[in-house]
């Protein structure tokens, strides 16, 4: 344990957590507001693949990071919006359309990948842009604290400042005050004339959103490729972390946080002679562990009557 | 022909559901192949140019039965559990596990080795569904990560223990000759596994629609509330439903294994869990439909490996093509104003004619 | 002068092939309480919705002042000036008083930030002027019935209705609460508005109303002036022939004590004590009657007996047999059947047929089933006979559910619960929203059984059907049982109402 020890109190353990912790706080930004609002996004997992993909491509093709960021978001709320239309309109089961969305991402992706790079792995032999890392003026002169906050990529600021914008716009705007009413009682906010289902298909847009930008971290910061299904499974570890927060801006912070390190654990246990296939376990146990003691809270709340006095 | 449309419905609203996707595989070829023609031909009419390759697509249907009668049963009570894929991986793992350390004749050994099989993957759905059961744990996050689980632990007990260190790839050493299920009569290289899958469908046609069991899975997931009401141990047939699911998917893995690989060869996840979700999405939960679903996916499939192998379209189109056509048969609303405009013009017919105001 | 609201030849017909409405024509004048009536089923609620914009009707027109008018969603309804105050209140539980008026069009500090004190000011002015107040901070889910409702209404009036629905506004609430609802309704009056009435309950139309429409089947059967009409003309028209108000006499012959419940005690989540010692006793061939405004434990005190919820303190037993926190299906097995209050929640799998609905408490047993095989052949002639026997109109025993009417659904329930053989029955609300017929026929149904020896215990918040049909009465008021009534001649509604608001105790 010696070794394991000395590298988690070294602050570049304390950065890692950082850096693993953004893939999983953009998507379950998403998956919270469209909890919120009554309809959950569990085809977060496409939606960063397919933002990932459209992310790297488009920066391969035009070499310009913008239209790269632009296509990818543009790429993530269109999958938002699919969801959407098939939920809300075509009426499928939120769930069935999204297990759909996923596969269609998954096989498209791969199917284009092919296509433009005759790989069917990764896009290597595509040189892709990445966003740049921000060293914090001031900050990253402390010692330490420094080490562990500055340098990160722009998007894991970007992350952590949409914990606040999401605040702002659950409690501030009117947008916000009417997808926490549509997801409280939808029959409410439509007798008051708040269209409910396009607020719910906002709700999936800004949802669609938030993966996209998870998704293009991935595959423009984190690395600098597209590889097949390279989400592993984060956009679903991002539903726990969402139910994990209450669906509430603070607490998805938090949960993600506790993901991320984690993750950051795994990764760091990789050198230490333990199987590889153990470490890479660990995120998907812990989801587990962590949903299931959440859930126990829950319905211990709702059913226990006098244990929590 | 109203009337017709009417009773008829369902069928036609995901043939039309296959034929757009099929529409747009065409699209998609006539887009991207040079030469779009021979492709075409690869994707549709190849699986059927040889007996060899009409044994392939039935070999191919059989672990995508299994997948979709075990994501059927707990779809049918309304539990999302996904996690067939992990059960076949966990199943497949314990049972090869289980076929090299033991010896047996082969009357005794067969049904054994599946039977452990079964109940390894059974655990795999015990898991998430008692969660579910107990605390209300989102199955489908669960059983979603139970897939990553079983892969990730299954390659350990492989790769650290029953290796084939001969071997060039990373698989497992081979299972003794009294566990391979033999190929059928008649039948150059189908095995006795499609009938077992074939039995298996028959088998839970029969419990969920002819059993107390069976009326106990369906009645919860009609209504959760009524069927405790009415004094269904919900509880019980939550678990049990999941159990049962991962029983029968970790079964169709150990059947792979035993019919045609003889070894544990999966260095990824085959992905047949998934096309279990598939088929049993174009099947609506029905055992039977699920066949011919699963024939379907399975003739696409081997007309895509064709495609890929033959031509410039890769296979990954397919993908495509079946998440397209799920996707629009999960749109309930779908070609459902077409239905509503007859229903409604048949009601106004007969009540407006002889209704007189009083 | 010009009507304020007029339908003409509404045609409503439901993707399921239900008619509605079949060529509905009204007329609602400016200033007046009109009232409609009509079992349920007969359409009204659904024209309700047609004109609200919540239905598209397949033909008709709506005109509002004279005026042809496209109401194509509720939006539009409030844009016209038409308010609509629904049965289930139309609330989000966990925003405030203040957000759930102005939700929709909410105040703002420029174009993307909430005006949260101009929200509470607009609530407070409101308020006021129409005298109604409420607590404008507090979260909706802390309210009573009564003061939501009041909420609903301001809603309506902060829109600028002058046209105002109420569907079914008294159902939830006391006879006292009631009084306080039509002194606000006439004050609104006063104001010029409109109010449109959905009621079945014939006594408050004649105290409240101007004019009253009476539907049936889908089609209007006549609209007057109240005062040419008696409670008795009116339910005459309702049903078409006449419906008895008397009640229903004691059995003669009264058993020893069948259930018998001492002492239940139960505090829920928040840890509020919802039961407090509950006791009472049912003898065979007696109902008895719980009356309380829903919501004071009675939901809780079902749920223990049924068995759906585990008790803390106290004790249930039939005759010398303990029943303390058993299953549902062991309660079931010892001759205990329940109509749900809520049955489309609990009483019913509305998507599939008759048959897999009558078998839920039987599906295992012999005849039903054999071994594991269940017996369709047999259930199939069984759900015939239920079907007869019980007058559901459906087409087959393979219908599914939702494609009946409310009280043909709620047949169903009362066909198998009763059929089940019961010693004791528990009748959560069992005539909630369904047509009088079907009322009867339930009523009927429920003194039949009383009458072979059967326990029944009644729970409604319906007092008239309190009074009709128990042996003796218990009011619940706070989980506690505060008035016992042994005779029920001479009880007057207004009285157990006292009880029920908490401004008498009897010696409970």
């Amino acid at each position: 344990m010696g070794p394991l020890l000395d590298s988690i109190l070294s602050p570049e353990f304390g950065f890692a957590i950082f850096r693993v912790m953004t893939p999983i706080l953009f998507p379950a930004i998403g998956v919270a507001i469209s909890s919120l609002a009554g309809s959950i996004n569990i085809a977060m997992e496409g939606t960063m693949l397919i933002s990932a993909f459209t992310g790297v491509m488009v920066s391969y093709f035009t070499k310009n990071l913008y239209l790269a960021l632009l296509a990818g978001l543009l790429a993530g709320v269109i999958m938002g919006f699919l969801l959407g239309y098939f939920h809300l309109k075509l009426k499928a089961d939120i769930i069935l359309a999204a297990i759909a969305l996923n596969m269609f991402a998954s096989g498209s992706t791969i199917f284009m990948l092919f296509l433009i790079a005759k790989d069917k792995g990764t896009s290597i032999s595509l040189r892709s842009l990445v966003f740049p890392k921000v060293h914090l003026p001031l900050i990253k002169e402390i010692p330490i604290i420094g080490e562990i906050i500055s340098g990160h990529n722009i998007l894991t600021y970007v992350a952590i400042l949409s914990i606040i914008f999401v605040y702002f716009l659950i409690y501030k705007t009117p947008l916000g005050l009417r997808i926490r009413a549509v997801g409280q009682n939808p029959d409410a906010a439509e007798s008051v004339g708040v269209d409910v289902k396009r607020i719910k298909l906002y709700s999936l847009l800004i949802s669609g959103f938030f993966g996209a930008l998870g998704g293009l971290y991935l595959s423009m910061g984190y690395v600098s490729w597209f590889g097949r299904d390279m989400t592993a499974g984060r956009g679903f570890i991002a539903v726990a972390a969402s139910n994990l927060g209450g669906h509430l801006p603070l607490g998805v912070f938090i949960s993600s946080i506790f993901f991320g390190l984690i993750n950051a654990t795994a990764i760091y246990l990789a050198p230490l002679r333990v199987p590889s296939e153990f470490t890479q376990l660990i995120p998907y146990v812990t989801t587990i562990i962590a949903l299931t003691l959440y859930s126990i809270r829950v319905s211990r709340k709702k059913k226990t009557s006098k244990s929590e006095v | 022909m109203d009337k017709f449309i009417l009773k008829y419905f369902n069928a036609i609203r995901i043939s039309i559901a296959i034929t757009i996707g099929v529409v747009i595989s065409f699209f998609l070829i006539f887009l991207i192949s040079k030469n779009p023609g021979a492709s075409l031909s690869y994707l549709f009419l190849s699986p059927f140019l040889s007996s060899i390759r009409m044994e392939n697509l039935i070999s191919a249907a059989s672990p995508i039965i299994f997948c979709g009668l075990a994501i059927a049963i707990p779809f049918q009570a309304r539990i999302f559990n996904v996690g067939a894929e992990g059960a076949l991986f966990i199943g497949s793992v314990t049972g090869v596990v289980f076929a090299i350390v033991t010896k047996m004749p082969p009357l005794i050994h067969i049904p054994l080795t599946l039977l452990v099989a079964g109940l390894a993957g059974g655990i795999w759905g015990l898991i998430p569904g008692f969660l579910k059961a107990k605390w209300n744990t989102s199955e489908l996050v669960v059983s979603l990560m139970m897939n990553y689980v079983a892969y990730f632990f299954g390659l350990y007990i492989i790769n650290y223990y029953f290796r084939d260190k001969a071997a060039g790839a990373l698989v497992s050493l081979k299972i003794s000759t009294s566990v391979w299920i033999p190929t059928l009569p008649f039948f150059s290289r189908t095995s006795w596994t499609i009938v077992i899958a074939l039995a298996f469908a028959f088998l839970v046609y029969f419990l969920l629609y002819h059993t107390t069991l069976g009326y106990e899975i369906r009645t919860t997931g009609f209504n959760q509330h009524f069927a405790k009401f009415g004094g269904i141990n919900v509880f019980k047939i939550i678990i049990l439903a999941q159990i049962i699911g991962g029983f029968i998917a970790g079964v169709g893995g150990m059947t792979e294994m035993m019919g045609i690989h003889h070894r544990f060869n999966w260095q990824i996840s085959p992905g047949y869990g998934w096309d279990g979700v598939v088929v049993a999405i174009i099947g609506r939960n029905h055992p039977i439909l699920i066949i011919f679903a699963s024939l379907f996916l399975a003739y696409l499939r081997i007309g895509g490996q064709y495609l890929n192998l033959m031509s410039d379209v890769p296979y990954e189109m397919v993908s495509v093509i079946q998440s397209v056509i799920i996707l629009l048969i999960t749109a309930e609303a779908f070609l459902v104003q077409w239905k509503e405009r007859i229903t409604v013009k048949e009601a106004e017919r007969k009540e407006i004619s002889h209704g007189t105001t009083s | 002068m010009v009507p304020i609201l007029e339908a003409k030849n509404i045609v409503k017909v439901y993707p399921n092939g239900v008619v509605a409405n079949k060529s509905i024509s009204i007329s609602v004048e400016e200033n007046t309480i009109h009232a409609i009536v009509g079992e349920n089923g007969s359409g009204k609620t659904t024209l309700m919705k047609v004109i609200f914009g919540i239905e598209k009707p397949q033909e008709g027109d709506v005109f509002y002042h004279g005026k042809k008018v496209q109401v194509k969603n509720p939006h539009d309804a409030i844009a016209l000036g038409i308010g609509m105050v629904h049965q289930h209140f139309m609330l989000a539980p966990d925003l405030t008083v203040a957000e759930n008026l102005v939700l929709g069009h909410e105040p703002l500090i420029n174009r993307f930030v909430l005006d949260t004190r101009k929200s509470q000011q607009i609530t407070q002015e409101i308020s006021e002027k129409y005298k109604l107040p409420v607590p404008i901070n507090q979260k909706i889910k802390d309210l009573p019935l009564g003061i939501k409702q009041r909420v609903e209404i301001l809603k309506a009036l902060l829109r600028n209705a002058e046209l105002l629905i109420l569907d079914e506004p008294t159902s939830v609430l006391t006879p006292q609460e009631t009084e306080v609802l039509f002194q606000t309704l006439k004050e609104l009056k006063k104001y010029g508005k409109t109010i449109i009435f959905i009621s079945h309950k014939l006594k408050e139309i004649k105290e409240i109303a101007d004019k009253v429409t009476v539907m049936r089947d889908g089609r209007i059967i006549d609209t007057r002036n109240v005062e040419e009409l008696s409670e008795h003309d009116i339910s005459f028209l309702m049903v078409g022939r006449d419906i008895s108000f008397e009640r229903i006499p004691a059995s003669e012959t009264i058993g020893e004590p069948l259930l018998k419940v001492s002492n239940i005690s139960f505090t829920n989540e928040e840890n509020m004590p919802v039961l407090k010692n509950v006791s009472f006793e049912i003898n065979a061939g007696e109902i008895l009657g719980l009356a309380g405004i829903e919501g004071n434990g009675q939901n809780e005190l079902v749920e223990i007996l049924t068995g759906l919820r585990k008790m803390e303190k106290g004790e249930v037993f039939k005759k010398q047999e303990d029943l303390k926190n058993l299953s549902p299906r062991q309660l079931r097995e010892k001759n205990i059947c329940y109509i749900p209050a809520d049955r489309m929640k609990n009483g019913v799998a509305e998507t599939t047929t008759l048959e897999e609905n009558f078998i839920v408490d039987r599906y295992y047993k012999p005849p039903f089933s054999r071994g594991f095989r269940l017996d369709w052949k047999y259930i199939e002639k069984y759900s015939k006979e239920l079907i007869n026997k019980f007058q559901i109109l459906a087409h087959s025993s393979k219908t599914p559910v939702n494609s009946l009417s409310g009280g043909n659904i709620q047949k169903v329930v009362v066909a198998r619960e009763l059929s089940a053989n019961p010693t004791i029955i528990i009748a959560d609300q069992p005539t909630r929203g369904i047509d009088v017929g079907s009322e009867e026929l339930v009523h009927n149904l429920l003194k039949d059984a009383r009458d072979k020896g059967s326990a029944v215990f009644l729970i409604s918040a319906n007092l008239d059907e309190i009074i009709k049909l128990s042996s003796k009465i218990i009011v619940i008021y706070q989980g506690e049982i505060v008035a016992r009534f042994d005779k029920v001649d001479g009880i007057r509604d207004v009285d157990l109402g006292h009880y029920m608001l908490g401004l008498k105790r009897g010696e409970a």
